[in-house]
């Protein structure tokens, strides 16, 4: 009972890191309705540029996530409005294979620079540290990136329901054609959006790269998660993603009981079962 | 370009279609059997693109999960005749109808998702399929094990005996999977995936059924996935799940051919592969580039001529070369009361 409720627990926190994995997708396609198929893979090179940045400085992972997160707005900005942007308004397709060409050269990209080898970023004495509550040991850590995941779902609500700009993106999102209309057009817009995407990017990949390995090949394996995370939870709904998370996390943790793989094959089948069963997952909106 | 030179050119590429045709039917006589393993793997390739296409480019079924039912096939041949002792080209179509069995289901699931969904959902059920592959007792779980020595040697004594029959078999299912969708293009229903192609939208206003045109193109697919694993089997010799279900070779190199090629033609995957095979043989020693590179190209295609290299073709004027396109005939117009017979323009149809 104790070993249940401790896996439990413990699920629940790295769902907060799956969560973090899964905004950016879960705005992409509540705002622009696409997958972005190098989701993962933008996770993984920002895990890079941090330890590319930390290793050498010396500096906290942290410490350089932060400097790099306007950075990251801007190549958000820029990868929209020069690239994705051209896709804009010709089917599903284009876009897809688009993201899909950049997971490639990405992953590619990365094993030849970095090498294959896994990875891992020291975060300091944080990462060890725990509180004891009765018979379960509650990692700072985890705990922290989870409260980051919640901070982030707030500030990215508030963004979307509270500020101009937020206004502004639900409209496009709601009905680019109207949106266009008033002036409110999808190339303004949709980079503004990706910009925020890839800031969620930049800080789920910072709290990854102290938390778990990684290594150019993982990124595909990211993108499953945060997909599941997004579906599990219902399109539009931020909060719901953070719940698909917790799902997520927690299926992991009961099925690496068993072994490795049943760790990944667990979280697949809850995804798959749910899907059956709501497809249109918990807190869909509308 | 003149109609007399569209003529010349159609003419001239039917003929090099038809030319290689026979060179392949002649390829045992003509090709050591090097040349016929890397010819084995062309047609395979050429197979997987050719279903790829009917899926994402006719269908809108854009599924990164081929390699599910592709290692579906390896490992059904694999437990035929290893563990259940079948001849081999019994084990084949039994092979072929479990992939079918095994797509029932997962598109049930699958097919809950639409659009960009639908691709991540095929991912997953593909990623399960591998790792329940790896849990089957007597598949030697992760790591694979080899075919045995005596069900090799029924395709052959020798290496040399063996390169033939594999490559005959991979000649005769890319034929197969390329006249049965010809056929299929041809059809009632090809008409329908050709609107569909075009614009899904007014497709379905105009009577397509888009549902069961999709649910028939999935299934249609599923045994020649199938089948693909059987040849993959026996060319590696072993089963496994990364090999067996490997993303890499069976849907990212396939996606690249029939993108660069021309998705939504049924030339493009011959070109794509063409050109695969040529950039291969020049770039395959830069391993990472080499992917890089061919990322870079589908960007690039999609970007400047969506409809891939047979897509630059058709826009300089070459029409169909594998006839598909049903050309309306001229709206007669009658003369003495002067309205237009619409019936003509419908049978056309």
């Amino acid at each position: 009972m104790q070993t249940i409720f401790n896996l439990l627990v413990q699920g629940v926190l790295i769902g907060g890191l799956y969560a973090l994995f899964a905004l950016g997708l879960s705005l992409s396609l509540g705002v622009m309705r696409f997958v972005n198929l190098a989701h993962g893979d933008f996770i993984v090179l920002a895990s890079f540029a941090v330890m590319a940045a930390a290793s050498p400085l010396g500096w906290s992972p942290f410490l350089v996530g932060l400097i790099l997160t306007p950075a990251a707005f801007g190549v958000g900005y820029l990868l929209q409005r020069y690239l994705l942007q051209r896709t804009v308004g010709k089917g599903i397709l284009p876009i897809l294979l688009v993201t899909f060409g950049l997971s490639i050269i990405i992953q590619n990209g990365l094993l030849e620079t970095f090498g294959p080898n896994t990875r891992k970023l020291s975060g300091g004495a944080i990462e060890i540290a725990a509180a004891r509550l009765g018979f379960i040991d509650i990692g700072y850590y985890p705990l922290a990136v989870f409260l980051v995941a919640v901070g982030l779902i707030a500030g990215l609500e508030f963004v979307l329901y509270r500020t101009a700009v937020g206004a502004r993106i639900r409209a496009v999102a709601d009905d680019p054609a109207a949106a266009d209309l008033i002036g409110l057009t999808s190339a303004r817009i949709y980079p503004i959006a990706m910009g925020i995407i890839a800031v969620t990017m930049m800080i789920s990949a910072t709290c990854m790269s102290v938390w778990t390995n990684f290594d150019p090949s993982i990124g595909p394996s990211r993108l499953l998660a945060a997909f599941e995370a997004v579906v599990l939870g219902g399109l539009g709904s931020l909060w719901g993603t953070l719940v698909g998370g917790i799902l997520i996390g927690v299926a992991q943790n009961f099925g690496s009981q068993i072994d490795a793989s049943w760790q990944v094959l667990a979280q697949h089948l809850v995804f798959l079962v749910a899907l059956v069963l709501r497809p249109n997952g918990l807190f869909a909106k509308g | 370009m003149a109609p007399e030179k569209v003529r010349a050119v159609v003419f001239s590429l039917r003929a090099m279609m038809v030319a290689l045709a026979l060179a392949a039917l002649a390829g045992p006589w003509i090709f050591d059997a090097s040349q016929q393993t890397v010819l084995t793997e062309f047609f395979t390739l050429l197979t997987l693109a050719m279903t790829w296409n009917l899926l994402a480019g006719y269908a809108d079924i854009i599924t990164v999960g081929q390699q599910g039912f592709v290692g579906v096939g390896a490992y059904a041949f694999f437990g035929l005749t290893s563990l259940g002792h079948l001849h081999p080209y019994f084990a084949i179509p039994l092979a072929a109808l479990i992939t079918s069995l095994v797509a029932i289901p997962t598109m049930a699931i699958v097919f809950r998702l639409r659009t960009a969904y639908l691709a991540v959902g095929t991912w997953v059920a593909a990623e399960v399929m591998m790792l329940i592959a790896g849990k089957l007792p007597g598949f030697g779980g992760g790591s694979g094990t080899s075919l045995p020595i005596p069900i090799v040697k029924q395709f052959g004594a020798s290496v040399s005996g063996r390169a033939e029959s594999f490559y005959g078999l991979s000649l005769a299912l890319a034929a197969l999977a390329f006249g049965a969708i010809w056929l299929l293009l041809r059809s009632r229903v090809g008409l329908g995936l050709t609107a569909m192609r075009d614009n899904e939208e007014a497709a379905g206003s105009a009577g397509v059924n888009l549902t069961a045109t999709r649910v028939l193109c999935f299934l249609f697919t599923a045994p020649i996935l199938g089948l693909v694993g059987v040849l993959a089997t026996l060319e590696k010799l072993r089963v496994a799940p990364s090999a067996s279900f490997s993303i890499t070779d069976w849907t990212i190199y396939v996606i690249f051919i029939v993108v660069i090629g021309g998705i939504g033609s049924l030339e493009g995957p011959f070109i794509g592969a063409v050109v695969f095979f040529l950039l291969r043989q020049f770039l395959a020693d830069y391993g990472t580039w080499y992917l890089i590179l061919l990322g870079a190209i589908s960007i690039v295609v999609i970007l400047v001529e969506p409809r891939g290299l047979w897509g630059l073709c058709r826009r300089l004027g070459v029409p169909d070369i594998v006839p598909v396109t049903r050309i309306p005939e001229p709206i007669r117009t009658n003369v003495s009361d002067g309205a237009t017979t619409h019936d003509d323009a419908r049978h056309a149809i």
